[in-house]
C-alpha cells in the first residue's frame, strides 16, 4: 500500500501536501483511486472559490462510479490542475503526482487536525474489514 | 455469508478485486476495467457467469408451459438448440425477469435466469406449474458452472482449449446451442461480440477456465461486462426494467409477441396499458459521465437515465434512458448532473457491435 509519510490525509481519502509557501496541494489517495478503478472524468474547483472545511469541491469519476472530493480545511482555491482534467487516467498512474487543486488555508492551524500517514494507514486497514 | 461460484478460488488466485454482487462474491475486475473492456472488443475475454441459474424444464407439456409463461413465443423454437430471449411477466405486465430459453427437444427446454432473480423465478414457475396442472419438472442446475467466452478470438480460444470442438464451433449458428452430456455450448453472450456461453459441471470449471486462459482468453470482471453490454445496447434487469416497468416502455417490444392469440401471463395488462415512454440511447455532448437515475429534460417532459457509463470504445459517455414518446434520434435533451444541466443527443442504439461504433 502506498501512503507517503510526508503527506497529511483526511478520512475521506484526500491527501494534502503542505508547500513551503503555506499553500496546500490536494489530491485523492492511491487507496481511493484503487477503490474507484479507471478514472474517466475529473472536475476541479474554480480558482478563487472560497471553501468551507468538508465542502464538496471536486469530482472524480471512474467507469464504475462518481466520487466527491472534499475540502480538507477551509480556504481559498488558488490553482486547479487542468492537466488532470484532460487526462483523468493520470490519477490511476500516480495518485500523488496527479493533484486536483491548491488551497490557501484560512487558518494554518487547521492543518494539525489532519491525519498523519500512520493514522491514515490504520483507517484504511479498518475499512478493509 | 456471500455465495461463491465454483471459480471463486481461481479469481482470488488471479488477484481479482471481489465485490458483493447481489449476494454473490464476484470479480469486478482483475486490474484495469478499461483494458478488460478493450480485450473483449479486440481479442477474447472470459467471464464467470456461474451466478446465473440454468433451470431445466422437462416433461411432455414443457412447450405448453413456456408458451403461457413467457412473453415471447416459444413456437419460434423449432430446431433443436435454438435460443429465444424473453421476458417473464407478472399479471400486471411487469417484468419478473428476462431470460434466455433454449429448446433442446420436446421434453427438454433450458432457461437461464439472472442471479438476483433466480429464487423468485423458480418460486413463480413452480406456482404457475401447480396452477396450470401441466406437470412439468423444474430443476435448478446449481451443479453447473457457466463461462462466457467472448470476442473476435473466441472461436480460436475455445477450439484450442477444447480439442475436437472445432467441428461444432464452425457450424454453431448465433443464438443456438448444443449439448454433449453435461457440457452445453451456446453461441450467445452479453457483449455485442461473437462468442460462446459454455456450461460445464461445477468441478470441471477451474480446469476449463485455466485451459481457456492458456489458449489466450483474458479474465474479465463484472465491471467490463456492464460497459460492454451497455455499448451493445442490451438491457440490464433491475436497471433498465424490473417488476414495475412496462416492457413496451423498456425497449423490449420486439420480445413481446402479440401477433398470435396466444394467452400468456401479463398479456391483458400490457394490451390495456397506455404507452407514454420509450427507451432511447443518449450520447453526452458535454464533458461528464451519465449515470442511472439522472433526470432527463426533454421538450415533451422529463425522463430518467436507466443505465449510464463512460464508453471505453467511443471515449465518451453513453446511456439508456426512459423518456417521453415523441422525442426522436437526433433530438437534443438535457441531463441533470449534480447542479448542472448538460447537453445530450438522442441516438438509436446499439452503440457498438462487433468492435464497430455504430453511432
Amino acid at each position: 500500500m502506498s501512503i507517503p509519510a510526508d503527506l497529511k490525509y483526511t478520512p475521506s481519502h484526500e491527501w494534502v501536501r503542505v508547500e513551503a509557501d503555506g499553500t496546500l496541494t490536494v489530491g485523492i489517495t492511491h487507496h481511493a483511486q484503487e477503490l474507484l478503478g479507471d478514472m474517466v472524468f475529473v472536475e476541479s474547483p474554480a480558482t478563487g472559490r472560497a471553501l468551507a472545511k468538508g465542502e464538496e469541491c471536486a469530482v472524480v469519476e471512474s467507469v464504475k462510479a462518481a466520487s466527491d472530493v472534499y475540502a480538507p480545511v477551509a480556504g481559498e482555491v488558488v490553482a486547479a490542475n487542468g492537466e488532470v482534467e484532460s487526462s483523468p487516467e493520470s490519477v490511476n498512474q500516480d495518485a500523488y503526482a496527479a493533484w486536483l487543486f491548491k488551497l490557501k488555508p484560512a487558518n494554518p492551524a487547521d492543518i494539525d487536525a489532519l491525519l498523519d500517514a500512520a493514522a491514515y494507514q490504520k483507517l484504511v486497514e479498518s475499512e478493509a474489514h | 455469508m456471500l455465495k461463491q461460484t465454483p471459480l471463486n478460488a481461481t479469481h482470488r488466485e488471479l488477484g481479482a478485486r471481489m465485490v458483493d454482487f447481489g449476494g454473490w462474491d464476484m470479480p469486478v475486475n482483475y486490474g484495469s476495467q478499461i483494458e478488460e473492456h478493450h480485450a473483449v472488443r479486440t481479442g477474447c475475454g472470459l467471464f464467470d457467469v456461474s451466478h446465473m441459474l440454468p433451470l431445466d424444464v422437462r416433461g411432455e407439456n414443457a412447450r405448453a408451459f413456456l408458451s403461457r409463461l413467457l412473453a415471447n413465443d416459444v413456437a419460434k423454437l423449432q430446431v433443436s438448440g435454438k435460443a429465444l430471449y424473453s421476458c417473464m411477466l407478472n399479471e400486471a405486465g411487469g417484468v419478473i425477469d428476462d431470460l434466455i430459453v433454449y429448446f433442446m427437444d420436446e421434453r427438454w427446454f433450458r432457461v437461464v435466469a439472472n442471479a438476483g432473480c433466480a429464487d423468485k423465478d423458480l418460486a413463480w414457475m413452480e406456482k404457475m406449474n401447480a396452477a396450470w396442472g401441466l406437470g412439468v419438472t423444474l430443476t435448478p442446475r446449481r451443479d453447473l458452472a457457466m463461462i462466457a467466452i467472448q470476442g473476435p478470438d473466441a472461436t480460436r480460444v475455445l477450439n484450442h482449449a477444447l480439442p475436437g470442438v472445432d467441428g461444432l464451433t464452425a457450424t454453431l449458428k448465433p443464438f443456438t446451442a448444443a449439448a454433449m452430456g453435461e457440457m452445453f455450448i451456446a453461441r450467445t453472450g452479453y457483449t455485442g461480440e461473437d462468442g460462446f456461453e459454455a456450461m460445464v459441471l461445477a468441478k470441471a470449471a477451474p480446469f476449463f477456465w485455466r485451459a481457456l486462459m492458456e489458449a489466450g482468453g483474458r479474465p474479465i470482471g463484472l465491471g467490463a461486462r456492464d460497459t460492454l453490454r451497455l455499448e451493445a445496447g442490451m438491457n440490464l434487469y433491475g436497471q433498465d426494467m424490473d417488476e414495475t416497468a412496462n416492457p413496451l416502455e423498456s425497449g423490449l417490444a420486439w420480445t413481446v409477441d402479440l401477433k398470435t392469440e396466444r394467452d400468456f401471463v401479463g398479456r391483458s395488462a400490457l394490451e390495456a396499458s397506455e404507452i407514454t415512454k420509450q427507451l432511447v440511447g443518449l450520447v453526452l455532448v458535454d464533458r461528464g459521465v451519465l449515470r442511472s437515475h439522472q433526470k432527463v429534460h426533454t421538450k415533451h417532459g422529463d425522463g430518467e437515465i436507466t443505465s449510464g457509463t463512460f464508453s471505453p470504445t467511443m471515449q465518451q459517455s453513453i446511456a439508456l434512458a426512459r423518456i417521453p414518446l415523441g422525442i426522436a434520434p437526433g433530438d437534443e435533451v438535457e441531463v441533470e448532473i449534480r447542479d448542472k444541466r448538460l447537453q445530450a443527443r438522442v441516438v438509436k442504439y446499439p452503440f457498438v457491435r462487433n468492435g464497430k461504433i455504430l453511432i
